[in-house]
């Protein structure tokens, strides 16, 4: 496998998991609209700083209303984070790796492009949006059908397997540390029935809902699902489990002892946690420090196999 | 059958479908009864399909504009074209007969030059040719071979008989799209491939990947072949992307590779260096290597023309076999056919004046307003004149490119390009001038496309159908005719 078509792939797998995880973070916002007290406002603006975007949308809008938010997040393509922006990457990665995947994937990521792009504005228009996002999320799960199901198990898959979880965990985290940030910005009197309606969206964001009350067999409460999204072993958009699918791929490649100990590492920091009092700025904090971990896990691997190294010749 | 063509004219033009009478012939009777079918609207349904495959399947060429490169969607007409099966048989045969004296022409160039000495072709066009690369002298690929693609550019003139226009043997282009287009075909028309004896187009991939792996310098079981391409800004990228997968070789773009100091060629890959036997490239000679050509081009692979002469790497095309592409040499290919062969040509020239001898330039000269002219050494449709739709400055322009430098022009007779119905508007055939790419390829084999790209000029009147032009394209059948 060439060193720049391991690189296309692993971006490719990364901006096709962004893509889904924007369509999926809209979408409970959008939910969460409906179920929310009359009297808490929910603030889309919220959905920016998620996603570091606080420094582009500012130069691009005044205001910070559900409209130019959405606008942002799913339309906008001078923001290198929105939807459409993610979408065109992975065109793009794949328009140049089309060798080296299953034939019908240019096909379907073709057919997922020009759907989004012919239907935008009923993804910014509030009535359709459901639907919309919905079919960004299916369309994005036919597509990884379709490499699971057809794709070779050589090197290839593998930098897709380790894009595609990196880029979930890192979102995983956005998740929490944006409940978490909702919960410390609530008033006191709030936080009770917030609590219920927003800690259980994260769960339904994650199509992690089922698969929480099976498990932990608990009630839902801030403690009981950042546990189980952080170090759940099952369940395959947990952190943990998501690190380990990191290493197992990297473990299949040449030099790959150096990923195996920096994702141990982070896998050493996955703790669930004891109270839901313990969720304040000090677990943003965690958070952050976690998103750092896999920022320099993501130049490691890069540095690995993405620069040619001319040593050991095959 | 007589709703959609009841007034199609193609005056005199050769029509590939539709005789003097106004009758289909033979390999498009069943095409025209099912189309005629079909409603209006139905017809109308069915070129949205195409045009939404065509999408879907992410079908494109990019063009240079000043505002920059445009992935276009490819253009495409849906009705067919269709050739007879025995008309098809003597034109394969003309084709491989061409190719085969080509090869032992240009071989003989970089060796003895036995063609030069006995008269056949006078010295000083080689010598002159821009695409003749003394680097080469000497070389000897496998099987004598250099040009193991070409891309042979035909046209049907008034008198129904195929000519050749051009061969085009340096880095041709068209095939996937010929590929594609029997898919969108298939999609869009299915029904008729039940009925219709419709000669499979598929095996090209097989074919070139057999070719290619002919002439590995290892001879091992799995020898590395690669596709090189100068990258997607290419206008052909869509096709080297296309042909990689379609052969499961890998893709590679010149910083992918390096020559180490045994001469042999590696691509970069994670496990570390791999050994390259076979490049297909898709760059030009003067770009593959700027160690021995253009040093500024960042295209290639310093050293690969050390590893290629080491014959440590094959190049297909091999570096050289542009010398066969100018259009003054292919003034004398029918010479060069009965030269090595011993044969008569199977497949007649278009009439050819070369502006170098003075007498023809006298001609070309007072002909301006109705000959073709050609540079010797473009491609693409760039730099011509089309002498009865030029104007009087563009004449006069020609007139002085062709006196200044007379070695680098020819002229042709513009001709009367044969038609086919083409779907214009709603329910509309109206005819459209068209010529036909099949392509050649050879190593210890010599295969050639069933029929090959059909490229139609979509507008009324025009003979431009270059893609980068603004040409469309259609698929294109051998249709067997047996019992009827």
């Amino acid at each position: 496998m060439l060193s720049r078509v391991a690189e296309r792939l692993y971006w490719s797998a990364r901006y096709l998991e962004r893509v889904e995880n924007i369509a999926r973070l809209v979408s409970v916002y959008d939910d969460l609209l409906y179920d929310l007290p009359r009297d808490i406002a929910v603030s889309w603006y919220n959905l920016v700083e998620i996603n570091s975007g606080v420094e582009f949308y500012n130069q691009r809008y005044k205001v910070r209303d559900e409209h130019n938010v959405l606008k942002f997040m799913l339309a906008d393509d001078t923001n290198p984070g929105s939807l459409l922006s993610s979408l065109k990457m992975v065109r793009e990665n794949i328009r140049t790796t089309r060798d080296v995947v299953p034939g019908e994937m240019w096909e379907l990521i073709n057919e997922l492009d020009l759907y989004a792009r012919q239907n935008i504005k009923q993804g910014i228009n509030r009535s359709v949006r459901h639907a919309y996002l919905n079919t960004i999320i299916e369309g994005c799960q036919k597509i990884i059908g379709l490499l699971t199901g057809t794709m070779d198990r050589h090197a290839g898959w593998h930098f897709i397997m380790m894009g595609r979880f990196l880029e979930r965990a890192d979102m995983n985290t956005r998740i929490l540390d944006a409940a978490n940030f909702q919960m410390q910005h609530s008033q006191e009197e709030e936080s009770v029935k917030l609590g219920q309606v927003v800690w259980s969206k994260v769960l339904k964001s994650q199509s992690a809902y089922l698969s929480f009350r099976r498990t932990m067999r608990c009630s839902i409460s801030g403690a009981s699902v950042v546990t189980f999204m952080l170090t759940d072993a099952c369940f395959p958009r947990s952190q943990r489990y998501c690190l380990e699918q990191v290493k197992a791929a990297a473990a299949t490649l040449p030099r790959y002892g150096i990923i195996a100990a920096n994702v141990d590492k982070l896998l050493k920091i996955t703790n669930g946690v004891e109270h839901s009092t313990d969720l304040n700025e000090k677990f943003s904090e965690y958070l952050n420090e976690v998103q750092l971990g896999m920022i320099a896990l993501h130049h490691q691997i890069t540095e690995n196999w993405f620069h040619f190294q001319q040593g050991d010749a095959a | 059958m007589d709703k959609l063509i009841k007034n199609y004219d193609s005056g005199d033009f050769f029509d590939e479908l539709i005789e003097p009478s106004g009758s289909a012939r033979p390999p498009a009777k069943q095409l025209l009864k099912y189309l005629d079918s079909l409603s209006a609207e139905e017809l109308e349904k069915r070129r949205l399909t195409a045009e939404a495959t065509v999408q879907e399947m992410g079908i494109s060429f990019t063009v240079y504009t000043e505002e920059g490169n445009i992935d276009r969607a490819w253009p495409f007409d849906i009705i067919p074209r269709t050739i007879d099966a025995k008309d098809w048989a003597v034109t394969e045969a003309g084709l491989k007969q061409r190719l085969t004296a080509l090869n032992r022409f240009i071989d003989d160039l970089y060796h003895d030059q036995n063609c030069i000495k006995d008269g056949i072709i006078p010295e000083h066009i080689i010598k002159d040719s821009k695409n003749f690369r003394p680097e080469c002298v000497g070389v000897s690929p496998a099987f004598g071979v250099w040009a193991h693609i070409c891309g042979t550019d035909l046209v049907r003139d008034h008198d129904g008989k195929f000519y050749v226009l051009e061969d085009n043997l340096r880095v041709p282009s068209g095939v996937s799209y010929m590929l594609e287009n029997r898919a969108i075909t298939k999609r869009v028309l299915p029904e008729l491939f039940e009925n219709d004896d419709i000669q499979p187009n598929g095996s090209y991939p097989a074919e070139l990947f057999e070719t290619l792996a002919a002439l590995s310098p290892r001879k091992i079981d799995r020898p590395e072949i690669v596709v090189l391409t100068p990258g997607i800004y290419n206008s052909a990228y869509f096709e080297h992307a296309f042909l990689a997968q379609q052969m499961g070789v890998e893709l590679v773009e010149g910083s992918d590779m390096f020559v180490g100091d045994d001469n042999c060629v590696y691509m970069k890959t994670i496990y570390g260096p791999e050994r390259v036997d076979v490049i297909y490239r898709r760059i030009d000679d003067l770009f593959i290597d700027p160690e021995a050509f253009n040093p500024e081009s960042v295209l290639g692979v310093p050293g690969l023309m050390r590893a290629w002469k080491a014959g440590n790497v094959a190049l297909a095309n091999a570096p050289g076999a542009g010398v066969a592409d100018d259009k003054v040499v292919y003034a004398y290919v029918p010479a060069l056919i009965r030269y090595y062969l011993n044969e008569e040509p199977i497949l007649p020239n278009v009439e050819t004046y070369l502006c170098e001898d003075p007498e023809q330039q006298a001609f070309v000269l007072a002909n301006l307003d109705k000959l073709v002219v050609k540079p010797a050494n473009e491609s693409g449709g760039y730099g011509m004149l089309v002498g009865p739709h030029s104007t009087k400055k563009e004449q006069q322009t020609f007139a002085e490119l062709i006196k200044a430098n007379p070695r680098n022009y020819i002229a042709q007779p513009t001709l009367k390009l044969s038609t086919a119905p083409t779907l214009i508007g709603t329910g509309a055939l109206e005819p459209r001038h068209l010529d036909l790419r099949p392509f050649i390829l050879q190593s210890r084999n010599t295969y050639v496309t069933t029929g090959g790209l059909t490229r139609v000029a979509m507008k009324k009147g025009s003979l431009v159908v270059n893609s980068s032009q603004g040409g469309g394209s259609k698929d294109t059948w051998i249709v067997e005719t047996k019992g009827e």
